[in-house]
């Protein structure tokens, strides 16, 4: 009887679908974008199946032909169906993005973490540092990597990680520092535990959420870096497919004349950056509403 | 409705223009201030003997003279040559054409007040010809058949040539032949690389890196009457958009390098008749240039797969719409007697009139040489939208259509010539030919081994092909160096494929109506002086 009673005042366990209806009753937006994510996340991965035509393929007696049924969103100067571009555009935006992003807030994490256990002089050295990485815009940064590594996919991520780490460093740092005197790290280190298995399995797992937030809106901010290089002639480049250097060239020249070749990578741009900026958002309101101010 | 009045009475302007190929002679007026944008970031030194781009050229012509020049009247016939600082006629040559004398203008003066003799002319030619150790000229091939330069007295100056040469007063014509003052020379010999002192028709006043240079009316101008203008200010802007904004919004007046058809249509429909067209061949082409040091380009089999596999006729017809090419030919400027016909470009491979066949022999060229096609190879491009990012995505498409898989490194002017004269980490590049006066003899040295002329960025060493230059060269009867052109343009295009050219360009040119006195030429290094040209306030009435 005693155990019955027990187990009816226990709080009820929500299901995995319990749990996503409840987030989209009270995150309507950030459901909606984690859906958008969703869709995208597919048509990357499946472009070969979901784009009607290639990417590459040059149709010369259809240059810039305005949307129709034949290409949804209409050709470029080259004749290259826009859709398909996009399609695979998104291929190359959310591999930079998600790359950046991952690696950037990740080697933050680590020397956050580290830098905030450490304290004393490495603390104070490191953080220095990470002030004069922190000074720089981002796109500054990243165009400053750029010009020294050259250009291309991978050199363009390198350049989107780099500014990425101080960031994350910063933010991490300060949640770390509460844990730096909590009794089990002590407990830790009385038990004679290395300073890399305190950082990383008795620290880095409390300071999850923050990184989890860091990540997501890394996400946004690297597709967007991505197309900003990639518009000014320093990013990935053509033939492939990508929606900032969809933005140039064609783009600017017919404007007046075709406006959709501007138009529909421009949109697919604010989409995406907005999508991964909303669902950031909604993560940290759920995971740590703490973080809202920051 | 008045739009569409306006685009069709700038269509008929335009039309009128290229049939008549001269608009009806108006009086010039004097005065004003002339705003012409110049589609760069700016020149990369003021010093025109060791540079090759237009960006010298626009902004830094008008400050100096140079001894004979393309008739600004008629600067699309490319052997109408004028007297610059010389005066009279331009010289015939005497002692069986081994000997020309010029005869200098009186009073000239550079415009620090110092004057300009012979004895300047001397040292400016001496430092193009046979430039001192650490001096760049840029040009000194062209000027093999000169003995000396004399100077018997203070305005005279007399060349001696070693053999008689059609090739040499086009070459003395050339408008990179800024006369430079001696005594500065004789300080330093790159003085000129930061610093402007000519006797031209307007005295430089001010420069802002990446911004604008000015100048004002020289005074003094030994040729009297002209020019008509006060002041001339060109705007550095690489982007075309700020280029056609600042045309439409009459912020400038002119841009001499050309627009592609597309932005001409979008100008005239904007300005309507108080917008200009000017158009004609332009004496530059673009080349694919491999590696011949690299494997497997080294192979004769894989260059010839590549040019096969480029449908020149039809990027013709569909890249003239969006870029500044046109006109398929060989290694000659298409207009010119010595340039090859279509029935006889047909006979070389890429040139062909059915492309399928080209494509399925390129292939079997390719399987015969072992390629392998899994691996991708890097295609050197520069980082200038028109026409070189355009005609470079166009052709690794064209060879994507044979198995070819290349990727493209676009690189800023610096590092891509960087690339090409000294790394050499490339397997084909995108190249350019582009010269002001039209003089294939010359214009072709570029095709010689690159021992031979450093220009040429393939690193092909073949005596062969040299020899067919040098015999095409020195022939003096027409017909007969037309057939040692074919022969040497065979070599290159077909036989070895050292090198490939893709399409040449046209010039489409857009000034405002108000812009007067200026003609197109097949160059947009030539006419540049802006002496002759003028401003008529009336037309934008």
């Amino acid at each position: 009887m005693n155990t019955a009673t027990t187990t009816a005042d226990a709080p009820k366990q929500r299901t995995f679908m319990q749990k996503v209806r409840r987030m989209a009753r009270r995150q309507p937006l950030g459901a909606g974008s984690a859906v958008f994510i969703l869709i995208m996340l597919f048509v990357a991965l499946f472009a070969e199946v979901v784009a009607p035509q290639d990417p590459l393929d040059m149709n010369f007696a259809d240059q810039l032909i305005g949307p129709n049924l034949t290409y949804l969103l209409g050709t470029d100067e080259l004749g290259r169906d826009i859709f398909s571009r996009i399609i695979y555009g998104s291929r190359t935006a959310l591999q930079i993005g998600f790359i950046s992003a991952f690696v950037g807030a990740t080697l933050g994490l680590v020397l956050g973490v580290t830098s905030a256990y450490l304290g004393g002089w490495f603390d104070l050295i490191f953080q220095r540092i990470m002030d004069v990485f922190m000074a720089f815009p981002l796109i500054i940064m990243a165009l400053a990597i750029v010009s020294v590594f050259g250009s291309g996919t991978w050199n363009v991520i390198i350049a989107i990680t780099i500014p990425f780490i101080p960031k994350c460093a910063r933010v991490v740092r300060s949640s770390a520092l509460a844990l730096r005197d909590i009794p089990y790290v002590d407990a830790a280190r009385a038990s004679g535990f290395s300073h890399t298995r305190i950082v990383l399995v008795h620290m880095v797992p409390n300071v999850m959420a923050p990184y989890l937030i860091m990540v997501t809106s890394f996400v946004g901010q690297a597709i967007l870096l991505e197309a900003s290089l990639s518009y000014l002639g320093l990013g990935v480049q053509e033939p492939t497919a990508a929606w900032g250097l969809m933005l140039r060239g064609g783009a600017e020249q017919f404007f007046e004349s075709a406006p959709w070749v501007a138009i529909f990578p421009g949109l697919a741009i604010t989409l995406a950056v907005f999508a991964f900026n909303l669902f950031g958002d909604a993560l940290r309101d759920a995971l740590d509403p703490k973080l809202r101010s920051m | 409705m008045q739009g569409i009045r306006a685009y069709a009475a700038a269509v008929v302007g335009v039309g009128m223009m290229l049939t008549t190929g001269a608009a009806i002679a108006e009086t010039p007026k004097y005065g004003g201030h002339f705003t012409y944008v110049v589609p760069a970031k700016g020149p990369p030194s003021f010093d025109a003997h060791r540079e090759t781009t237009y960006a010298v050229i626009h902004p830094v012509r008008p400050y100096y003279s140079t001894l004979l020049r393309v008739n600004p009247q008629n600067p699309a016939d490319p052997a109408d040559f004028v007297c610059d600082l010389c005066v009279g006629d331009v010289p015939k040559g005497t002692n069986d054409g081994k000997t020309f004398t010029f005869k200098l203008h009186e009073g000239v003066k550079f415009h620090d007040g110092t004057p300009l003799t012979s004895a300047d002319v001397k040292a400016t030619f001496d430092r193009i010809i046979f430039p001192p150790k650490g001096v760049s000229s840029a040009r000194k091939s062209f000027y093999k058949m000169v003995e000396s330069v004399d100077t018997p007295d203070a305005s005279t100056v007399v060349f001696q040539l070693k053999y008689a040469s059609t090739s040499f007063i086009p070459a003395l014509a050339a408008p990179y032949n800024f006369v430079y003052s001696k005594a500065k020379l004789d300080v330093d010999q790159r003085w000129y690389e930061k610093n402007i002192l000519g006797s031209g028709p307007f005295v430089f006043k001010e420069y802002q890196p990446g911004a604008f240079m000015t100048g004002e009316k020289n005074p003094d101008y030994y040729l009297k009457g002209l020019p008509y203008l006060d002041k001339i200010t060109a705007i550095f802007a690489n982007k075309e958009s700020i280029q056609v904004q600042a045309l439409r919004g009459n912020r400038a007046s002119a841009q001499f390098r050309g627009f592609p058809p597309k932005t001409r249509d979008d100008l005239v429909r904007a300005l309507g008749d108080k917008a200009t067209v000017q158009e004609t061949d332009w004496n530059c082409v673009l080349l694919a240039t491999p590696n011949h040091t690299r494997k497997p380009f080294d192979d004769v089999r894989v260059r010839r797969a590549l040019t096969l596999a480029v449908d020149r006729w039809g990027g013709s017809q569909y890249l003239s719409k969006i870029a500044i090419v046109k006109t398929v030919g060989g290694i000659v400027y298409p207009n010119h007697s010595l340039a090859a016909t279509k029935e006889e470009l047909q006979q070389m491979d890429g040139y062909g009139a059915d492309l399928e066949a080209s494509r399925a022999k390129a292939r079997a060229l390719l399987e015969e040489a072992g390629m392998d096609l899994s691996k991708t190879y890097i295609f050197n491009n520069r980082g200038v939208d028109q026409p070189y990012k355009i005609v470079g995505v166009w052709l690794i498409d064209q060879w994507r259509q044979i198995g070819l898989k290349f990727e493209q490194k676009v690189q800023p002017t610096g590092p891509f010539y960087a690339t090409l004269r000294e790394s050499g980490d490339f397997d084909v590049s995108i190249d350019f030919n582009c010269q002001s006066i039209v003089n294939p003899p010359i214009d072709t040295s570029k095709y010689l081994s690159s021992d031979v002329n450093p220009a040429n960025y393939s690193r092909v060493v073949d005596r062969k092909l040299d020899g067919l230059y040098e015999d095409m060269l020195l022939e003096a009867d027409p017909a007969k160096q037309r057939v040692k052109m074919r022969a040497y343009e065979k070599y290159v295009l077909h036989d070895q494929v050292t090198q490939m050219i893709t399409l040449w360009w046209r010039r489409t040119t857009v000034h405002r109506s108000h812009f007067k006195g200026w003609k197109v030429s097949p160059s947009h290094y030539l006419g540049q002086a802006l002496d002759t040209v003028w401003l008529d306030p009336d037309a934008d009435k």
